[in-house]
């Protein structure tokens, strides 16, 4: 279980955070709504101890990520993927040596069959030809990139899946792909996900439960039909650009 | 006036934070990097890709820098000494230039050029696309993958290269003295001979080990922690490359200072 209380995070004079209190139950999918640039990825970013919160608690399956030391924390990494909103693919290496980085266990990296077997399974669990693996990142599209990514993040079969703008630059049809897999990875291998996302109809599509996030806090969790209910302005602002489409996935 | 000397101290104080910081966070890279050194299965094959690249890719414009030094210092002494002073000074002349000077530093200054925009504008890269941190959240080091293997390449390399320029300055010297002044083997080899003491290529390959640590170190740190964009990346590679220049003289001040002048 991932458990928030009065996270704040400023960068300057920039405030950022300011005392997020969020939940996310286990097995389940939630999915971060807010307008860009009201710290969605930031928040991301504390939760698997790549920023540290200014003030406030980070606890996860009841450690404090702030206070993990360098070799909890290594361990503690292993059991999340992180999916990047670009891919964030390692441009020197082809797509079999990007997806092994993701198995996190050391002596199944190095054995190479295991590794093989491994990234092949992923590489067909995200939909992609298995003539792929000798590619390298610039060769692939915009959705490919993201695909992949999803392969390196699910390859060490983590707990946890931190998703960050799955769909964000992709046209429709690849976004409704993206979506699709999102939601079938959740059945498939069983793991606990957090979407952030400012794309309402994806959400509403995939997730059990939606947090809106703006001006560093959130101001409403829920099923999508209790924010389809809600009369929060904030809610119904950000709803309304996308209102018929989430209905319509609702 | 009273506003004129705030702003002073303004600029003074913010000069100072801002100089403690960066000296706090090259302290925390330097240590991380260190930290780095016991995981040597992790950096040892990507040391042996970088510290190829660099001795490959490098060799012809170290080559042909310190050839050109070498014949221009030979070319330059046999025109003011003609007359004067005995032909195999210009021996003496070229070995001592090219050994103690020329080689090291125009090796060095080369060299921050091409690996230091090269390592700083790959990490600046990685940091801006999010590979670095792709590599964090995978529980991986980017000290053992990305900077440490650089590091120990630039530390290791930089002073072999330094050692093929003296070799390419010194022989470059010879033949072109040949060319242009009535000086024998013989001569230049008497006047290479004469003022030579092995410590002097020594202190050659110390004072390049110090200029090949600065040029590591100081480029994978500034393209470590860019920030914004391609605008950042572009000032990670200007600022490496002038920063490990300028250090690489004032080492070479410091060096010699210490080694040679006791």
């Amino acid at each position: 279980m991932i458990e928030l209380r009065g996270v704040r995070k400023r960068f300057g004079a920039q405030v950022v955070l300011d005392g997020v209190d969020f939940d996310v139950n286990e097995g389940e999918t939630v999915a971060l709504l807010g307008p860009s640039g009201t710290g969605k990825s930031v928040l991301l970013k504390h939760i698997i101890g790549l920023l540290k919160p200014d003030a406030g608690t980070i606890t996860v399956d009841g450690k404090n990520v702030a206070r993990l030391k360098r070799k909890e924390l290594v361990a503690y990494r292993q059991n999340i993927g992180y999916v990047f909103q670009n891919g964030a693919l390692f441009d020197s290496m082809d797509v079999f040596e990007n997806v092994r980085l993701g198995i996190v266990d050391e002596d199944k990296f190095k054995d190479l069959e295991y590794a093989q077997k491994r990234v092949a399974e992923c590489i067909r669990l995200v939909n992609l030809q298995p003539e792929v693996i000798q590619k390298f990142p610039a060769e692939l599209s915009g959705g490919m990139r993201k695909r992949v990514g999803i392969a390196r993040a699910i390859a060490g079969s983590p707990k946890y899946l931190l998703y960050d703008e799955p769909t964000s630059g992709l046209d429709p049809v690849n976004a409704d792909v993206i979506d699709a897999l999102v939601q079938r990875l959740d059945e498939e291998i069983g793991v606990t996900s957090v979407m952030v996302t400012h794309d309402v109809r994806g959400a509403f599509r995939v997730a059990d439960r939606l947090a809106l996030l703006s001006e560093g806090k959130i101001v409403m969790q829920g099923t999508p039909q209790e924010f389809l209910a809600s009369d929060h302005p904030k809610v119904k602002a950000f709803l309304e650009r996308d209102f018929d489409n989430a209905q319509f996935a609702a | 006036m009273a506003t004129a000397s705030l702003d002073i101290r303004q600029v003074a104080g913010r000069f100072f934070l801002d100089g403690t910081t960066q000296v706090g966070r090259f302290t925390f890279f330097v240590g991380e990097t260190l930290r780095a050194v016991p995981e040597v299965r992790i950096w040892w094959p990507r040391f042996i890709d970088e510290a190829w690249n660099i001795g490959v890719g490098s060799m012809f414009l170290v080559l042909l820098i310190a050839a050109f030094a070498g014949a221009v210092t030979a070319l330059q002494a046999g025109y003011q000494f003609t007359g004067s002073l005995p032909y195999y000074i210009v021996g003496t002349l070229v070995v001592s230039a090219v050994i103690l000077e020329l080689g090291p530093v125009l090796t060095a200054l080369v060299l921050s050029g091409r690996i230091g925009a090269r390592y700083a504008a790959q990490l600046g890269t990685m940091r801006v696309t999010e590979q670095i941190d792709a590599l964090e959240s995978l529980g991986r080091s980017p000290y053992s993958h990305l900077v440490l293997p650089r590091v120990l390449a630039a530390l290791v390399m930089i002073p072999m290269m330094t050692m093929v320029a003296n070799a390419a300055g010194i022989l470059a010297g010879w033949w072109s003295v040949k060319l242009v002044l009535p000086v024998t083997n013989m001569d230049f080899v008497y006047g290479a001979q004469w003022f030579f003491r092995p410590w002097d290529a020594y202190y050659s390959f110390i004072k390049s080990i110090f200029f090949g640590g600065t040029i590591g170190l100081v480029s994978c740190f500034m393209g470590i922690g860019t920030q914004q964009g391609a605008e950042g990346v572009g000032r990670a590679a200007t600022g490496a490359v002038v920063s490990s220049s300028v250090l690489a003289l004032l080492l070479d001040v410091l060096v010699t200072k210490v080694l040679l002048n006791q």
